[in-house]
C-alpha cells in the first residue's frame, strides 16, 4: 500500500514538473479577493476585471486568483504564495489586505504590487481606488426626483470613510434637487448577508422610505423593492435582472480598463507604483442604464454624470458639516486627503454617525 | 397600524427558516442524536432548491428539491454516525464543512441569475380583510408549512405511540433496545426528517426570503436553529416562540436604527444565547424538569450488541 | 443492504495502523473521480495538493502557522473527551484568550520590555480558562449539559469581540475600520527562523503542550484518573476520584490551551485584534482531536494533515484555477473517510446482503422473535 502510494507520488511529481515548465514566458498577473467570486458583488466585479484582462491581452498573460481570503494570517500567505509562484503583478482587492501586502511587497522587491482602497504605498506597491461617491451624487438627485415622500432608506455596512463619503455625496445630490430631502440609515455590520439586507430594506420601507440605496453587496434589498413596487439602486453589479421594474440605475465598479492598463504597463516594463483614484471619467465608476424613470429625470441624471465626468466634484462648497459649522467655502473643492479620512456627516443628515 | 402589520410580516419571514430547521433538529435530538451539521444541510437545501426552481421555472419543484437534497445530505450523516458509529460532534461539523464547499461548487453557474419566487398566498376576499387578512391569509406558503409542521411534531411526539417510542430512545437507547425497539431505524428516520426540514429551511431562503443564490447565504442561521432547540428545552411550541423572539429581536434592532435610536446591536444579538444558557440552567436545576425535557442519551453513539 | 457493526473484543492493532491509509486511499480515489469530472488531471491535482506544500521551506513555515492553533486546542480537548466531558466551546475560549492577552498591547501600549510577551501569554491562558470555567461551573453546580452551554458561549464570545473592536478598542487612527491598534514590537510573538519563513513560537508551544499532555496521560496518575473516570465514572468514584474536580480540571486545562492558542495567533500571526480572528479553529480542532484519536501525538500528525489540506487547497486554486470550493469539498471527503475508517478499529463491519434483509424483514414482522435477538 505504502509503496504503491510512494510510486504514485513520484510519478505525479515528475509529471507536474513538465506541466509547470510550459507556461514560463507569459506574464503572470494575480488577484486576491476577500469574498467568494460568487458573491455577485464586490469580489465578482474584480474577477470580471481579471477576465477582461485575459480577454484583452490573450496569450501574453496568464492569470490566477485566490478567493475567500480572510484578512489576517491567511492574507500574508496568499500574497507570499502568489509572489513565489512567479506572479509578476499582484492585485490585492480589499482594504484589510494592506499590512499583509506591505510586508510581502518588501520581501519581493521585483514583484509589482497593487492595493485597492488602502493608503500605504511602497517602492513596488501602488494603490488604486474608485470615486464611487461621484456616482452616489447622481443617485441622490434621481432619488429626490423619484421619491414621493422625500425620504430614502440607506443600507450600509461599516462606518468607514468610503461609506461615509458615499452617504454625504448622496444627500448633497438629493438636496440639490429637494432641500428637504431626508435619509434614514441602517447599519447592518456586514458587506454581505442577503437575509439581513432584505430585512433592513423592509424595515426602511415600513418606516416610510419609498426608495432604497445600499452600500452592501447583495441583490436582496432591490428584490424587496421590486416586490413592493418601489424603487432602488443596484450596487457593484448591474442588478436589473433581479429587479426589472425597481432598479433606477446601478452604481457599478468597472475594474477591467484599469487592470488592463496596469498589466500592459507591466508587460512593457513601464509599470511604476502609483496612487490613482479613478472616477466616472476614467470609466471605473459606471452608472447602469437609467430605467424606470421619466425622461426629464433621465436627462438630468445624464447631464450630472457628464458634468462630473468633465471634472466637477460633488464636494464643492458651500457645504456645512452636520452641526452647521462651515466645511467648504463657496466654490472650494474638498481635497482628497479629507475625503479619504472622512468621519463626519454633512448638514441634512439627521442620523448620528457611529463613532 | 400598517407598519405594525408589516413588522409582524417581516418577523414571520425571518423566523420561518429558523423555526423549520429547529423543529427538524428537535426531532433528531429527541431521538438522542446531535447533528451539528444543520448549517451544511440548510445551505445544500438552498442551492438545491434554487437550482431546481431556476432550471424548471417552478418554485414548487424547487421547494421539493430543497427537501430532497437536505434529506439526502443528512443520510450521509446518518450512515456515518448510526451505521459506522462515528463521533456525532465531529461528523456533524464535517458535514457543515462539506455542505458549505459542495453548495458553492454546485451553485457556481447560478450566481447572478434571478431565480423564481414562491408566490404569497392570496385568497380573494380573505387576504384583503383589514389587519388580519394579510397576516393570516397573505403570507408565503412555507410560513403555513412551518406552523403546520410545529403542530404536527407536537402531536407526533406527545400524542402518538411512535412519538413516545422515539422519545424513549432518546432517553435511553440501551433500555429501548432491550425492549426490542429498532433504535437505529428510528434514528435513521429522525435524522432524515431533520435533514429534510433543514433543506426546506434552506429552500425558504433561496426561494422566498431572498430569491437568489449566493455562496454562504445561510449566514449562520443553521447555528441559530441549533441554539433554538436548546433554548426551547426540546419543546416544539417553545421552539416556535423562540424563533419568533429571535426574529423580533433581529428585526426590532433594524427598526430601532431606522428610527434613529442607537442600539448596541451585539449586546441584543447575544441575548438569545445568554437566555438559552439561563433556560438550560433552570431546567437542569430541577431533576424532574430535566427528566421530562432533556434527551438523556443525546450525542452518545449506540451500537446494538447482539 | 444493511451495515452491521460487531464490536471487537479489543481494539484492532492492525486497523489502528491501516485505517489512515485506507482512508487516504479512498480519498485519493474519490478525489481522482472529482478532479477528472472537473477536467483536471488528478495526478497534477494531487501533486499540488499534497506534495508541493511540503516541498518548500516557506510552505513548511506556513504549515506550522496553520497547524499550531489546531494542535494546541485539540490537545486540550483530547483530555476533556477522554474524561467523557464535552467541551465544544473552544472557539469561544480561543477568542477570550486573545482578548485577555491583548489587554496589555491595546490598553497599555506604552508598557514595553521583554516581559510583555510572557505576561500576554499568561493572561491569554487565564482568559481562556476563565471562560471555560463557566460551563464547568454550570455543569458541576446545576448539572447543566456542557455541550450546549459551551457552544452557546461561543456566540457570546464572538459578539463580545465584535463589540470590542468596533467600539471601545477601535483604533482611533484606523479610518473607522473595525480593528485595534497594531501591537507594538514588544507585544509580537517572535518568529522562530525569520530568515526562512514566518513560523512563530506558537508552533513550539503546540509541540510542548502535546508532549506534556502525552506524558501526563500515559505516565502520570492524573492521566490514569482521567481515563478511569472517562470510561467508568462509577469505578472512578470508588477509586476516590472526584468527578466535579475532574470537570473543572479538564475544562480549565483545555480552556487555558485554547486561550494560549488565541493570544499566540493574535500576537504572532495577526498583530492586532479584528472582528474575526479565527476561521473556526476551535471547531476544526474538534475534528483534529478525533482524527488524532484523542492521542496527543496523533493530534500533532492530524493537525499537520488538516493544515496541509488548507494549504493544498490554496495551491490548487492558483496552479490549476480550481475554486476554493473544490478544495473544501476535498477536505470534507477526507474527513469523512478518516472518521469512517476509524470505525474499523473498534468494530468489524458486516454487510448484510439483500437476501438476508428480506429474511430480516420477515423477522421484524414478528416482534416477539425480534425480542429474542
Amino acid at each position: 500500500m505504502k509503496k504503491l502510494l510512494i510510486a504514485l507520488m513520484t510519478t505525479v511529481a515528475a509529471l507536474s514538473v513538465v506541466a509547470t515548465a510550459e507556461a514560463a514566458d507569459k506574464l503572470k498577473a494575480c488577484w486576491v479577493y476577500t469574498g467568494p467570486i460568487g458573491d455577485f458583488g464586490y469580489s465578482y466585479q474584480h474577477d470580471q476585471g481579471r477576465l477582461q484582462v485575459e480577454k484583452a491581452l490573450g496569450d501574453k498573460v496568464e492569470t490566477a486568483y485566490l478567493e475567500n481570503v480572510s484578512e489576517g494570517p491567511d492574507a500574508d500567505r496568499a500574497f507570499e504564495r502568489l509572489a513565489r509562484e512567479k506572479c509578476k503583478i499582484i492585485f490585492g482587492t480589499s482594504f484589510g489586505f494592506m499590512d499583509a501586502e506591505v510586508k510581502v511587497a518588501k520581501k519581493f522587491p521585483k514583484v509589482m504590487f497593487e492595493h485597492a482602497t488602502g493608503y500605504k504605498t511602497g517602492k513596488n506597491l501602488g494603490i488604486y481606488n474608485a470615486r464611487f461617491y461621484e456616482g452616489r451624487y447622481v443617485l441622490g438627485q434621481i432619488a429626490a426626483k423619484e421619491s414621493k415622500k422625500g425620504l430614502a432608506g440607506y443600507i450600509v455596512s461599516f462606518p468607514i470613510p468610503e461609506v461615509v463619503m458615499g452617504i454625504n455625496s448622496f444627500i448633497l445630490g438629493a438636496q440639490s434637487v429637494n432641500p428637504d430631502f431626508k435619509v434614514k440609515i441602517v447599519w447592518v455590520n456586514s458587506w454581505f448577508d442577503p437575509g439581513k439586507e432584505a430585512d433592513a430594506a423592509k424595515a426602511l420601507f415600513d418606516q416610510g422610505a419609498d426608495i432604497i440605496v445600499q452600500h452592501t453587496d447583495s441583490t436582496a434589498a432591490l428584490q424587496v423593492a421590486e416586490e413592493r413596487k418601489l424603487h432602488g439602486f443596484g450596487q457593484s453589479s448591474d442588478m436589473i435582472k433581479f429587479a426589472p421594474n425597481a432598479q433606477l440605475t446601478a452604481l457599478t465598479d468597472e475594474w477591467g480598463p484599469y487592470y488592463i492598463s496596469r498589466v500592459k504597463a507591466a508587460l512593457d516594463g513601464t509599470w511604476k507604483p502609483d496612487n490613482v483614484w479613478l472616477g466616472i471619467k476614467d470609466g471605473a465608476v459606471k452608472l447602469a442604464p437609467f430605467t424606470n424613470m421619466p425622461d426629464d429625470v433621465k436627462a438630468m441624471a445624464e447631464a450630472t454624470t457628464k458634468k462630473i465626468a468633465g471634472g466637477w466634484n460633488p464636494f464643492t462648497g458651500p457645504v456645512s458639516k452636520q452641526d452647521g459649522t462651515p466645511w467648504l467655502k463657496d466654490g472650494e473643492v474638498a481635497d482628497d486627503g479629507t475625503l479619504l479620512g472622512m468621519n463626519f456627516y454633512v448638514k441634512g443628515i439627521d442620523d448620528k454617525l457611529p463613532q | 397600524m400598517d407598519i405594525t402589520i408589516n413588522i409582524l410580516l417581516t418577523i414571520a419571514t425571518a423566523a420561518t427558516p429558523l423555526l423549520i430547521a429547529a423543529i427538524g433538529e428537535l426531532v433528531v435530538e429527541r431521538s438522542g442524536v446531535l447533528n451539528l451539521g444543520v448549517e451544511g444541510m440548510m445551505i445544500m437545501g438552498a442551492v438545491g432548491g434554487f437550482g431546481a426552481g431556476y432550471l424548471t421555472g417552478s418554485p414548487w419543484i424547487g421547494l421539493l428539491a430543497a427537501i430532497i437534497v437536505g434529506a439526502l445530505f443528512s443520510l450521509l450523516f446518518a450512515v456515518m454516525t448510526l451505521s459506522l458509529a462515528t463521533n456525532q460532534v465531529a461528523t456533524g461539523l464535517s458535514l457543515t464543512l462539506l455542505g458549505l464547499g459542495l453548495s458553492g461548487m454546485i451553485g457556481t453557474s447560478f450566481v447572478g441569475q434571478p431565480g423564481v419566487r414562491l408566490p404569497n398566498l392570496d385568497i380573494p376576499g380573505l387576504s384583503s380583510i383589514p389587519v388580519v387578512g394579510k397576516l393570516i391569509f397573505g403570507q408565503d406558503p412555507v410560513f403555513y408549512i412551518s406552523i403546520a409542521l410545529t403542530a404536527a411534531v407536537m402531536w407526533f411526539l406527545f400524542r402518538t405511540r411512535t412519538g413516545l417510542t422515539l422519545r424513549s430512545i432518546g432517553d435511553s437507547h440501551t433500555s429501548a433496545h432491550a425492549l426490542g425497539i429498532k433504535v437505529i431505524r428510528y434514528r435513521y428516520l429522525a435524522v432524515i426528517f431533520g435533514g429534510a426540514c433543514a433543506g426546506l429551511a434552506g429552500g425558504h431562503l433561496s426561494l422566498v426570503y431572498t430569491p437568489q443564490w449566493v455562496e454562504n447565504m445561510s449566514a449562520g442561521r443553521g447555528w441559530i436553529a441549533l441554539a433554538l432547540v436548546v433554548f426551547a428545552s426540546w419543546r416544539p411550541w417553545r421552539v416556535l416562540a423562540g424563533a419568533y423572539i429571535f426574529g423580533a429581536v433581529w428585526i426590532g434592532q433594524l427598526h430601532a436604527q431606522a428610527f434613529g435610536i442607537p442600539v448596541p446591536s451585539q449586546f441584543l444579538s447575544s441575548l438569545p444565547y445568554l437566555a438559552t444558557i439561563v433556560v438550560l440552567v433552570l431546567i437542569s436545576r430541577n431533576k424532574r424538569l430535566t427528566m421530562m425535557n432533556t434527551p438523556a442519551s443525546l450525542g452518545q453513539p449506540f451500537v446494538p450488541d447482539r | 443492504m444493511r451495515i452491521e457493526l460487531v464490536k471487537r473484543p479489543q481494539r484492532s492493532a492492525l486497523f489502528s495502523m491501516l485505517s489512515p491509509f485506507i482512508a487516504f486511499a479512498l480519498t485519493i480515489i474519490a478525489g481522482a473521480i472529482m478532479f477528472a469530472l472537473l477536467g483536471v488531471n488528478p495526478l497534477d491535482a494531487f501533486n499540488i495538493y499534497f506534495i508541493q506544500p511540503i516541498s518548500e521551506v516557506w510552505q513548511l513555515h506556513e504549515l506550522a502557522i496553520k497547524a499550531a492553533p489546531l494542535i494546541l486546542i485539540a490537545v486540550g480537548l483530547s483530555v476533556c473527551y477522554k474524561a467523557n466531558i464535552w467541551n465544544i466551546g473552544a472557539e469561544g475560549q480561543f477568542i477570550f484568550g486573545a482578548i485577555f492577552g491583548s489587554i496589555i498591547p491595546v490598553l497599555f501600549p506604552q508598557f514595553e520590555g521583554p516581559f510583555v510577551i510572557p505576561l500576554m501569554l499568561l493572561l491569554g491562558m487565564i482568559g481562556g480558562a476563565l471562560y471555560a470555567s463557566i460551563p464547568a461551573f454550570l455543569k458541576t453546580r446545576f448539572s447543566t449539559n456542557e455541550i450546549l452551554t459551551s457552544l452557546m458561549l461561543v456566540y457570546v464570545a464572538q459578539l463580545f469581540l465584535d463589540w470590542l473592536v468596533r467600539g471601545p478598542w477601535r483604533d482611533p487612527q484606523g479610518h473607522g475600520f473595525p480593528q485595534t491598534i497594531q501591537f507594538g514590537d514588544w507585544a509580537v510573538l517572535p518568529q522562530l527562523m525569520p530568515d526562512d519563513g514566518r513560523a512563530n513560537w506558537g508552533f513550539v508551544f503546540a509541540l510542548v503542550a502535546a508532549v506534556a499532555i502525552w506524558l501526563m496521560m500515559s505516565r502520570m496518575l492524573k492521566g490514569f484518573e482521567v481515563r478511569v473516570l472517562g470510561s467508568s465514572p462509577r469505578a472512578g468514584r470508588f477509586a476516590g476520584f472526584g468527578f466535579n474536580r475532574m470537570v473543572f480540571f479538564t475544562f480549565l486545562l483545555s480552556g487555558a490551551l485554547a486561550g494560549l492558542a488565541g493570544i499566540s495567533e493574535v500576537s504572532g500571526a495577526i498583530g492586532q485584534l479584528q472582528p474575526v480572528i479565527s476561521p473556526g479553529y476551535g471547531f476544526t480542532a474538534i475534528i483534529v482531536a478525533f482524527l488524532g484519536r484523542l492521542n496527543p501525538l496523533g493530534i500533532v500528525a492530524a493537525g499537520l494533515v488538516l493544515a496541509l489540506t488548507y494549504l493544498g487547497g490554496e495551491a490548487v486554486q492558483t496552479a490549476l484555477g480550481i475554486s476554493d470550493k473544490v478544495a473544501r469539498v476535498f477536505q470534507g471527503m477526507l474527513l469523512f473517510f478518516v472518521l469512517g475508517c476509524d470505525t474499523l478499529i473498534h468494530y468489524r463491519i458486516r454487510l448484510i446482503g439483500l437476501a438476508l434483509t428480506n429474511g430480516a424483514a420477515k423477522l421484524e414482522a414478528a416482534p416477539k422473535l425480534e425480542e429474542a435477538r
